[in-house]
């Protein structure tokens, strides 16, 4: 052993290069750098993966279907951006499916209340702020660790949609409501919602890769003392980033119902989960501090046209969750476990 | 006398006990039964299971991670456990336990190597691994259940048969709970988790060997999550692929209520047990007092970000008393 | 050294990928020129729907020329099924036949794939009317309903406390049933002494269900009889029974099936229950959905509901008719108790 190991201190970026990236680079560059390298590597596992896609099944590599099956994880992919954001910072929001339920539900009593679609829209967003504020304000102000309150709120917000419609469901929606989450753009094979991502990916990385507030967000997931005593408002960029976690869960929850067309208390179950793996499995360091928003994109592209792929081969879901969950393992271990072999190697060489 | 009261009161499970007091007394008014032995018992009866399987959960949120592979474990151990007992009924059931638990540390360890020596996050590692068990589940089965109709009868009454009027799952629950209190407070490997997981670095210099606390931690939670899978499949006379879906994050639930701190390091095992049965008595209550059930999960958030946050408060109250007397 | 490592653990990542997809394609090759039908159940891994793609099985051997997918999400939601709805319509499959997990979510989805001509239609629990252009019921609601209160009134003299432990509170049919219950429980004189004190919901999870029936017990103490018209629940509302040592006191009737029921039966504490044969359940939906493909129904257009009096030609099932906004009934629920429930045990 070399001195102690660092072990826990894990994430998914290819970390011991940051040893061989000498610091006369500035750090910035130096994490874009190794997030380039991440990224080059989903984006070559999603080549493959297309390619065998491809020549296992006939129907897969079609424009049409192939932007059809967007619809699926576009929601998700929507709250991934914010994610990225609370991972980066060392956080974690387990309670984004739950602000969906809470979010639907009054969208649902707005609805059945004769609002219009731009009032309903309006209802969505602002109940989704209005829960991510709930989370944020628990946490900065009361400095609770994000993943015991978003635990409690997790229950919460579903719970809410719960004790309202019990057995009951809201199915009326206005049609223009509809269009929202099922229309198309571009020559009616671009679905509305794969647009509204694009937009907020750019979005996304532009606040993180070129503003002071991006710089601030890896700032706290680095050292937040640090970060704090060199004069980052770590609380307030910590709220804002869950606020804004709630709000895109909210445009999320608006983009569901509109596509589902219905508002029960169960609805989008399970998906905080699939939201982190692809955050994670995209290069974010659950530690916080390292990532960046295009491994996450070529991720959640990589997890949803996987799960295509192999819906249309017919793999039931439960064997799919087993490859996803080996991919996520493998994905992450890989590089680590040939980089291990190697400083081993190297070592054994010098001695 | 006063001194331990003060000590008491300062304890984080302390405003647990009080909530849990003040839960008895509200419900007490509008049901008196809730608080007959009787009802004691089912509560205890429908917690035993969560106690038992939040303890392992418990030490991985110790060291600063969360298992989420305990729900699959207990899907995993209970299916194998139950056709176990399926081809060998002559077997005496008890002896199953063991055998779980024994599985379980494996299917634990496993989820540990990938942590240790693969360097991966706890939270994914064990991600991971629920998705591969779950699905291993689905594939053995082929979708088909372990019914009761093929279960042995020795092996469905294993969870409720009564030792001193309390049913063996209980004593089971309580064992489970005093050797993790007794294992982390003297003992040198319990304690090393503590500080593992308070402050890595320092725990690294002192001579805490990263690896082996890892390691640990999801052997315990596995080989506990796999006591618990026997008795559940027993107890609810089924074993399939949606075994205790979603049974990860009530365990991480029953920790939070029980005061462990999500950063690790600190929390303690007497805690987590109230906290799940806390839970328990919750839904109990619920169904006592005869409200609705779709009030439950509501209900269930409220409280646990009622106590994490009266916890925040008390600690803060008591940090600020700490530095005004350090600075006289 | 780095760009060679680099490399290796790229090919090695490739290889798994295509080799993880390799090994599933081999056994998803689908032969040309047939009809494809699928069945896209609430949720795979529950032995009643795996009985209906039997069912479904045997009816495309009988009618040649027919390959069934059997799908499912891996968890009962509506979101699950429109993944894969998505990927049926992908393949262009000729049928789809669904238990919905929520009757409204999945009318979107299901209308894009009427409106690329595949035939869809619902059965077990429906699609709403706009959905589908068949839905195939069991048994009428009406009938199913009102059977389970007379199977409990027969056990316990109609006289004394009942509950109700359904599955999850979304549930379409369940909801449907209970309603009729709820309706019997008031209106109908001759169980004017029996009293229906609540409803509870087992979420379709063996120990929530265990757990709900055993609130049951202690909430109310008179308790005579539950009434669990889901086949996770009453197995676990047995299950309850039997260790709470209420076997006699405490009756249990519902809609259960046989292999998981046979245990409670021979030890009294469910003497009967019901439930159709989810064999030819899934029989005659796909014959249904082989006479939509094939064209047989004349009024079979657009996507809309088939118009009532339409005849199917279900094979051994006889014929169906299909009824108001497309809705057809198989037949009544078969009662299960001592004399029969071991025979069906090995069947379904």
């Amino acid at each position: 052993m070399s001195g102690p190991s660092l072990g826990p201190a894990a994430d998914g970026a290819l970390v011991d290069e940051s040893r061989l990236i000498r610091a006369d680079l500035s750090p910035g560059k130096r994490l874009a750098a190794l997030a380039l390298k991440w990224e080059s590597l989903l984006f070559l596992i999603f080549v493959a993966m297309m390619a065998a896609n491809s020549l296992l099944s006939p129907v897969f590599l079609d424009p049409a279907n192939l932007l059809d099956a967007t619809f699926n994880f576009t929601e998700k992919a929507i709250i991934a951006l914010p994610m990225i954001f609370v991972i980066l910072c060392g956080d974690m929001d387990i309670s984004v499916a739950s602000i969906i339920s809470i979010s639907s539900l009054f969208m649902g009593m707005s609805s059945a209340s004769g609002a219009g679609t731009t009032a309903i829209v309006l209802v969505g967003l602002g109940v989704g702020l209005a829960a991510g504020l709930f989370n944020g304000l628990l946490i900065t102000r009361l400095d609770i660790p994000a993943v015991a309150v978003t635990i409690g709120t997790m229950s919460l917000f579903r719970g809410v949609s719960n004790a309202v419609l019990g057995d009951q469901a809201y199915t009326r929606y206005p049609a223009s409501f509809g269009e929202l989450g099922q229309g198309y753009a571009v020559a009616g094979l671009v679905p509305w919602q794969l647009l509204v991502f694009a937009a907020l990916a750019a979005a996304a990385a532009l606040v993180l890769n070129r503003t002071v507030f991006g710089r601030y967000v890896y700032a706290i997931g680095n050292n937040k003392t640090a970060a704090r005593f060199s004069g980052v408002p770590v609380q307030d960029v910590r709220l804002a980033v869950f606020a804004a976690t709630g709000l895109l869960s909210g445009l999320a929850a608006v983009l569901l119902t509109s596509r589902i067309g219905s508002t029960r208390p169960d609805i989008a179950s399970g998906w905080e989960m699939d939201v982190i793996t692809s955050v994670v499995l995209g290069g974010v360091a659950i530690t916080g501090g390292k990532g960046n928003v295009g491994g996450v994109i070529i991720a959640t592209f990589l997890l949803g046209y996987l799960r295509f792929g192999m819906g249309v081969m017919n793999v039931p879901g439960k064997v799919m969750n087993i490859i996803t969950g080996a991919l996520l393992i493998v994905a992450i271990l890989l590089p680590r476990a040939i980089e291990t072999l190697r400083r081993r190697a190297l070592l054994g060489g010098r001695a | 006398m006063k001194e331990l009261l003060k000590r008491a009161a300062k304890r984080k499970e302390a405003t647990l006990v009080l909530l849990f007091a003040l839960l008895c007394a509200l419900v007490s008014l509008r049901a008196p039964s809730y608080l007959s032995g009787k009802n004691v018992n089912t509560i205890a009866n429908d917690s035993a299971l969560l106690v038992i399987a939040s303890l392992g959960q418990f030490l991985v949120i110790l060291i600063g991670g969360i298992d989420l592979s305990v729900a699959s474990n207990i899907a995993l151990v209970g299916m194998t456990m139950s056709l176990a007992n399926v081809a060998f009924p002559g077997l005496p059931a008890a002896l199953l336990l063991p055998g779980g638990s024994a599985m379980g540390a494996a299917t634990g360890a496993f989820t540990g190597l990938l942590v240790a020596y693969g360097g991966l996050p706890p939270i994914i590692a064990s991600l991971g691994t629920q998705c591969i068990y779950r699905g291993v589940v689905y594939l053995v089965l082929k979708g088909s259940w372990v019914t009761a109709t093929k279960m042995s009868p020795g092996f469905l009454a294993l969870p409720n048969t009564p030792i001193l009027g309390v049913s063996s799952m209980v004593w089971i629950a309580a064992l489970a709970a005093a050797a993790v209190i007794v294992f982390m407070r003297y003992t040198a490997s319990g304690r090393e988790v503590y500080a593992y997981g308070g402050n890595k670095t320092a725990a690294l210099f002192a001579g805490v060997r990263s690896r082996k606390v890892e390691i640990l931690a999801f052997v315990a939670s596995g080989a506990l999550a796999g006591l618990a899978s026997v008795l559940w499949v027993s107890r609810y006379g089924v074993a399939q692929s949606e075994t205790a879906a979603g049974f990860d994050l009530q365990t991480v639930a029953a920790c939070v209520l029980g005061g462990v701190s999500m950063s690790g390091g600190s929390g303690a095992a007497i805690g987590v047990a109230i906290g799940a049965l806390f839970f328990g008595a919750i839904n109990n209550a619920l169904t006592v007092v005869r409200l609705s059930p779709f009030y439950q999960m509501a209900l269930q958030g409220f409280v646990i970000l009622f106590a994490i946050v009266s916890n925040t408060l008390i600690d803060r109250r008591n940090q600020m008393k700490l530095a005004a007397r350090r600075s006289v | 050294m780095k760009k060679t490592l680099r490399m290796l653990s790229l090919a090695l990542a490739l290889a798994l990928v295509a080799g993880a997809a390799l090994s599933l394609g081999s056994c998803a090759k689908a032969a040309p020129k047939t009809a494809k039908i699928a069945m896209v159940v609430k949720s795979m891994g529950n032995p009643f729907f795996d009985a209906c793609r039997d069912g479904a099985q045997e009816a495309a051997k009988e009618l040649g020329g027919i390959e069934i997918i059997y799908q499912g999400p891996s968890t009962p939601t509506a979101e699950g099924q429109i993944e894969i709805i998505d990927s049926l319509i992908a393949q262009k499959v000729d049928g789809i036949i669904v238990s919905a997990n929520d009757k409204d979510a999945l009318i979107p989805i299901t209308k894009k794939a009427m409106s690329k001509g595949i035939k869809v239609m619902s059965f077990d629990s429906a699609i709403a009317a706009g959905g589908r252009m068949v839905d195939l019921v069991p048994s009428e609601t009406e009938l199913i309903g009102k059977q389970q209160v007379q199977l409990i009134s027969e056990l316990i003299g109609a006289e004394g406390e009942v509950a109700i432990l359904s599955a999850t509170s979304q549930a379409t049919n369940q909801n449907a049933w209970i309603e009729v219950m709820k309706k019997e429980f008031e209106t109908n004189p001759a169980y004017a002494k029996m009293k229906l004190v609540a409803t509870v919901y087992g979420d379709d999870l063996s120990d929530k269900s265990y757990r709900e029936a055993m609130g049951l017990f202690e909430s109310y103490p008179k308790l005579k009889g539950i009434i669990s018209p889901t086949t996770v629940g009453v197995a676990a509302a047995g299950k309850a029974i039997t260790d709470k040592k209420l076997i006699g006191k405490v009756q249990l009737v519902g809609l259960g099936l046989p292999s998981e029921m046979k245990f409670y039966v021979m030890n009294d504490a469910c003497k009967q229950f019901a439930l159709w044969n989810p064999v030819d359940l899934g029989y005659s939906a796909t014959q249904i959905t082989n006479a939509l493909v094939k064209g047989k129904l004349k009024s079979a257009k657009d996507g809309t509901p088939v118009k009532a009096g339409e005849v199917v030609e279900a094979g051994r099932m006889g014929k169906i008719t299909i009824g108001e906004s497309g809705v057809a009934v198989m037949g009544n629920p078969f009662v299960f108790n001592k004399s029969n429930v071991e025979k069906y045990a090995s069947i379904f």
